[in-house]
């Protein structure tokens, strides 16, 4: 697998070390409700350039709704 | 959705690159701070008391029954090390043999509610049910606290 699943406890460690947290749900998702600290990046939209404000070096954490 | 983002940012280089698999819906299950223009609708956990007895399956009752005297509450709840809900105590219960231990009294599996319930549903269901508490408790069983029927008529009043 080219990315690593995590339940709450693990995302908890992550965020404390400075993991990004990106919510890939549709814009008016985000907007009405998002983790705190969450960027937006729809899946629709996810690409090279929009993923382009992402920091390499750190961890990135994405999310959904319920993981389906 | 996540694991094809998760997909995707590894098909665009990122090496570091993790799906929060339970997602939003866990999150908002753990009673846990939001953000965005919903984030200040009211939930259950904002109006849980938390300052209820707690004991451990072995504790004896006749030290429980002193404790939950004086405290608001006419109940005591029994949690693991860890704070996983396993069973409610009640003052009846605690009327027995000194000796008792709270794991041969307590009521196993009490019901329990997510903590971002809205209050007015809660509310209702409640009433429904003619019950005067609900129990909070996050995903993995872990006890967040009670809500009271009578704090939640008082604050949607």
């Amino acid at each position: 697998m080219s990315y690593t699943q995590v339940l709450y406890p693990q995302l908890r460690g992550l965020l404390d070390e400075g993991a990004q947290l990106v919510e890939v749900l549709p814009a008016e998702e985000y907007a009405e409700l998002h983790l705190p600290g969450a960027v937006n990046i729809p899946l629709k939209a996810l690409d090279a350039s929009t993923a382009a404000g992402l920091d390499r070096s750190k961890a990135v954490v994405v999310y959904c709704w319920d993981g389906l | 959705m996540s694991p094809r983002a998760a997909c995707r940012l590894a098909t665009l280089g990122f090496e570091q690159v993790y799906d929060y698999m339970p997602s939003k819906v866990d999150w908002m299950a753990r009673g846990l701070p939001l953000a965005g223009e919903k984030a200040g609708a009211p939930r259950a956990i904002d109006l849980a008391r938390r300052d209820v007895v707690t004991c451990a399956l072995a504790d004896r009752v006749g030290a429980l029954r002193e404790r939950v005297a004086q405290s608001p509450f006419g109940f005591a709840f029994v949690l693991t090390e860890g704070g996983v809900l396993l069973g409610r105590l009640r003052k009846a219960a605690l009327e027995d043999d000194p000796d008792t231990r709270a794991e041969e009294v307590m009521e196993p599996g009490p019901s329990t509610t997510r903590p971002d319930t809205a209050p007015d549903k809660l509310l209702a269901k409640l009433r429904n049910a003619d019950l005067t508490t609900a129990v909070l408790t996050d995903p993995e069983g872990v006890l967040l606290g009670h809500v009271r029927r009578a704090d939640l008529e008082q604050a949607l009043a």
